[in-house]
C-alpha cells in the first residue's frame, strides 16, 4: 500500500486480491477520487499510456449512498467499454446530490497495440468505501471481478 | 490461516463452530497444508454465509476456497425457501453457469503431435478469444430470448451440434424457469455480440493427453484410455451474466432492510427465495445458464469444424458440467428429504452413482466432475461419490485457485517467455496478450493436484484420470 511514503493527491492504486483486483482512487474530493479509481479499473484492462484520448462517451449516474454510486460509476464504464469496445485513459466527474455526471475519453480496442490483458466483469460491494480520510483526502475503493 | 481456531473433524474437515449470528456451523474441506495457506477472509466469509436466513445444515467451503466476494470462492451453501431461505447473487458470482466441458478426439498424442502447430493456429484463428473479440452470431430481440430460454438446446437447434449432445450436459443443456424478461436490456446489449466468444482471464481451451489413470473402471465408464486426447472448453455466460450479477447485487442490496435481512456486509445481498426480487433473480440468473450452456455449445461446434478439417475427425462429448450456479435440488438432510437452493460458487457438483439426474450410461459410475488446472499444469477428472450427498449437498472443488495476485505475477514473469519456456515443454499457447499469460502464469496458481487429492480423500469427489495440455488457447 503506499500510505508510507506519502501518496501524492491525485492519485490511484491497485490493492491486492487474490483472485480478482482492488482498485482505489485518491482526490481532493469525492468526484476526484472517483476519477482516479476508474483509471485503475481502466489500467486493471490495460496500460493507460497506449490509450489515445481520442473519443469521450457521457456517463451519468442516480444514486443518492455515495459508495453505491461508486460502484455503478465504475459498472457504467465497465459496460460502455464493453458494448462499444472502448479503452479509457481520462475521466471528469461531476457529483452532484445524488447524480453524479461523468465522461470518459478513449479510444477503440487494438488488441496488437493495446494488448489488452484481461477484462472487468463487474465492481463488487467487497471491500467498499468512499470515505474522507483524516487529512482530508477522499478515498474510493472496491474490488471488481475479473 | 491459523488452524487452531478450527475444529479438526478429520484429516480433510474442519469445522468452524457456530458463533455469534451463525446459524450453522461452517466446514472447510482440505489438507492441513491447503488450510493453512487458505486466506483468513474464507473463515470469515463462510461464517458469514453460515448466519443467512434459511441455510440448512452448514456452510461449505472446498479445497481450493479463497476470498471471493460475498461469498467465497469454493463456496457452497443450501437454503430452504421454506424456512425463508435465500438466493444470493454473490452466491452465485458474476460470471453465472462459468464451467468445464470435456470432449473426446478419439486421437491419441503421436497424431496431434504431427499437426501440433497447424491445428493451434487454426484454433486460435477460429476461436474468438480475448478482451474485445468478438463471435459470428448477432441475435436479434426474439432470438435472443429463445437462446436464454433454449441453452445449448436452442444452440442445438440452430445447427450447432447434435441432439445427443444434450444427454450428456447438465440438465440436458437447458435448465426450466428461466425468465429472460428479468434479464435487463443492458445485460442483452452486453451479450449481442459475444456469443460463442470464450472471453479472457482464466478462460481457455485446451487440447489434453491423458497421462494417468487413477480410477481404471469408471476410466472406462467415461471413455478414457492412457494417452487418448481430450479437448477441454473452460468458459461462462460472458457479459450477459457479468450485467445480471451486477443489476442484481445492488437490487438484492437495496431490497434486503425491507425484506427484513440484516446483512453484516452489502457483499452477501440476498433476497428470499419466496419473494418477487428472489423469484426474479432465479428467472435470470437461470437465463445466464441457458447463456453459458448455449456459449460452449457454439464453440464446441467451431473446435469440431477445425478438428474435422486438420484432422478429419469428430469431437463427442465426455460431460458439461458447470460451477457457479444456483439450482433446485432433493437433499436428505437428518433423515428428511428437502428441496433447497444449493449454491455453488468456484464449486462444481458432484451427483454420485444412481443419482436421478445423470445419463444412464453414467449411472453406475457416477457423474464426471472437471477440474481445470492452469497450462502448464494439469486438469483433472474426478467422479461423484455415493459419500458427497452427505458431505456437502454433492459438491466439490473446481480449479486450482490462485496462490498470487495478478499484480504479483506480472512483477514475476513476463507473457511471451511463459509461452517460450511452456513451448520449450511441449505446450503450445495462443494469445492475444502476453499480459494475460503472465497473470495466468502456471506458478500463480496453488498446485491443482494437491486440490484435486485433498477432495478425493475428504470424499467429494473420487480421483479418476489426470490431463495434461498439449495446446492451450487463452483468453
Amino acid at each position: 500500500m503506499s500510505d508510507n511514503p506519502p501518496r501524492p493527491i491525485p492519485s490511484w492504486e491497485h490493492f491486492e486480491h487474490r483472485a480478482d483486483m482492488g482498485v482505489a482512487g485518491y482526490g481532493a474530493t469525492a468526484a476526484a477520487a472517483f476519477e482516479q479509481a476508474a483509471l485503475a479499473l481502466s489500467a486493471i484492462v490495460c496500460d493507460l499510456a497506449r490509450v489515445t484520448p481520442k473519443q469521450s462517451v457521457a456517463i451519468d449516474c442516480e444514486e443518492p449512498d455515495l459508495e453505491l454510486m461508486f460502484v455503478d460509476w465504475l459498472n457504467a464504464i465497465i459496460y460502455e467499454m464493453a458494448v462499444r469496445h472502448l479503452l479509457f485513459s481520462r475521466f471528469r466527474v461531476r457529483i452532484d446530490g445524488a447524480r453524479l455526471q461523468g465522461e470518459a475519453w478513449g479510444e477503440p480496442v487494438d488488441v496488437e497495440r493495446h494488448q489488452p490483458a484481461v477484462e472487468a466483469k463487474g465492481a463488487t460491494y467487497t471491500a467498499l468505501s468512499v470515505q474522507q480520510e483524516p487529512g482530508g483526502t477522499w478515498a474510493a475503493r472496491c474490488v471488481v471481478d475479473v | 490461516m491459523d488452524t487452531n481456531i478450527l475444529t479438526k473433524l478429520t484429516d480433510t474437515q474442519w469445522r468452524i463452530e457456530p458463533k455469534g449470528p451463525m446459524r450453522v456451523p461452517g466446514v472447510i474441506f482440505g489438507s492441513e497444508s491447503l488450510i493453512r495457506d487458505m486466506d483468513d477472509k474464507v473463515v470469515e466469509q463462510v461464517s458469514n454465509v453460515a448466519s443467512l436466513p434459511g441455510i440448512v445444515q452448514a456452510a461449505y467451503a472446498m479445497p481450493d476456497a479463497h476470498w471471493g466476494y460475498g461469498f467465497p470462492i469454493g463456496g457452497v451453501a443450501a437454503f430452504d425457501p421454506e424456512a425463508g431461505g435465500v438466493v444470493s447473487g454473490g452466491g452465485v458470482g458474476f460470471d453465472i453457469s462459468c464451467g468445464v466441458r470435456t470432449l473426446h478426439t478419439g486421437l491419441d498424442r503421436a497424431a496431434i503431435l504431427a499437426v501440433q502447430q497447424e491445428l493451434a493456429d487454426a484454433l486460435y484463428y477460429r476461436i474468438p478469444v480475448g478482451l474485445g473479440s468478438t463471435g459470428g452470431i448477432r441475435l436479434n430481440d426474439r432470438e435472443m430470448d429463445a437462446m436464454l430460454a433454449g441453452g445449448a438446446s436452442w444452440a442445438v437447434g440452430q445447427g450447432y451440434g447434435r441432439p445427443e449432445d444434450l444427454e450428456r450436459i447438465e440438465e440436458r443443456g437447458r435448465i426450466g424457469g428461466a425468465d429472460p424478461h428479468q434479464v435487463s436490456d443492458r445485460a442483452k446489449q452486453r451479450q449481442r455480440d459475444e456469443m460463442g466468444t470464450l472471453g479472457s482471464g482464466n478462460h481457455y481451451l485446451e487440447v489434453q493427453e491423458v497421462t494417468a489413470i487413477f480410477a481404471p473402471e469408471i476410466a472406462t465408464a467415461y471413455g478414457l484410455q492412457p494417452g487418448a486426447v481430450l479437448v477441454s472448453i473452460h468458459c461462462g455466460s460472458r457479459g450477459l451474466g457479468h450485467q445480471i450479477g451486477t443489476d442484481y447485487l445492488k437490487r438484492m442490496a437495496l431490497a434486503a432492510g425491507q425484506h427484513g435481512i440484516r446483512l453484516p456486509d452489502r457483499e452477501l445481498a440476498c433476497a428470499p427465495i419466496n419473494s418477487d426480487l428472489g423469484r426474479a433473480y432465479l428467472g435470470a440468473m437461470r437465463a445466464g445458464i441457458n447463456c453459458a450452456l448455449a456459449n460452449r455449445q457454439i464453440i464446441t461446434h467451431l473446435a469440431r469444424k477445425v478438428f474435422a478439417e486438420v484432422l478429419g475427425v469428430d469431437l463427442t462429448l465426455l460431460y458439461d458440467v458447470s460451477h457457479n450456479t444456483c439450482k433446485l435440488e432433493e437433499h436428505v438432510v437428518d433423515g428428511r428429504k428437502r428441496r433447497l437452493y444449493v449454491h455453488r460458487k468456484g464449486a462444481t457438483r458432484a451427483f454420485g452413482p444412481g443419482h436421478p439426474d445423470l445419463p444412464a450410461d453414467l449411472s453406475t459410475a457416477g457423474q464426471p466432475v472437471l477440474i481445470g488446472g492452469t497450462m502448464g499444469t494439469a486438469s483433472y477428472i474426478l467422479a461423484g461419490t455415493e459419500q458427497s450427498q452427505e458431505l456437502a449437498f454433492n459438491s466439490a472443488c473446481h480449479g486450482a485457485g490462485r496462490a498470487m495476485s495478478r499484480h504479483a505475477a506480472t512483477r514475476r514473469w513476463q507473457g511471451r517467455a511463459v509461452q517460450n519456456e511452456l513451448a520449450e515443454r511441449g505446450i503450445l499457447v495462443r494469445s492475444p496478450s502476453p499480459r494475460g499469460l503472465a497473470e495466468e502464469a502456471p506458478g500463480a496458481y496453488k498446485d491443482v493436484s494437491e486440490v484435486v487429492t485433498a477432495t478425493d480423500r475428504a470424499g467429494l469427489a473420487r480421483l479418476v484420470a489426470r490431463l495434461e495440455p498439449l495446446v492451450c488457447i487463452k483468453g
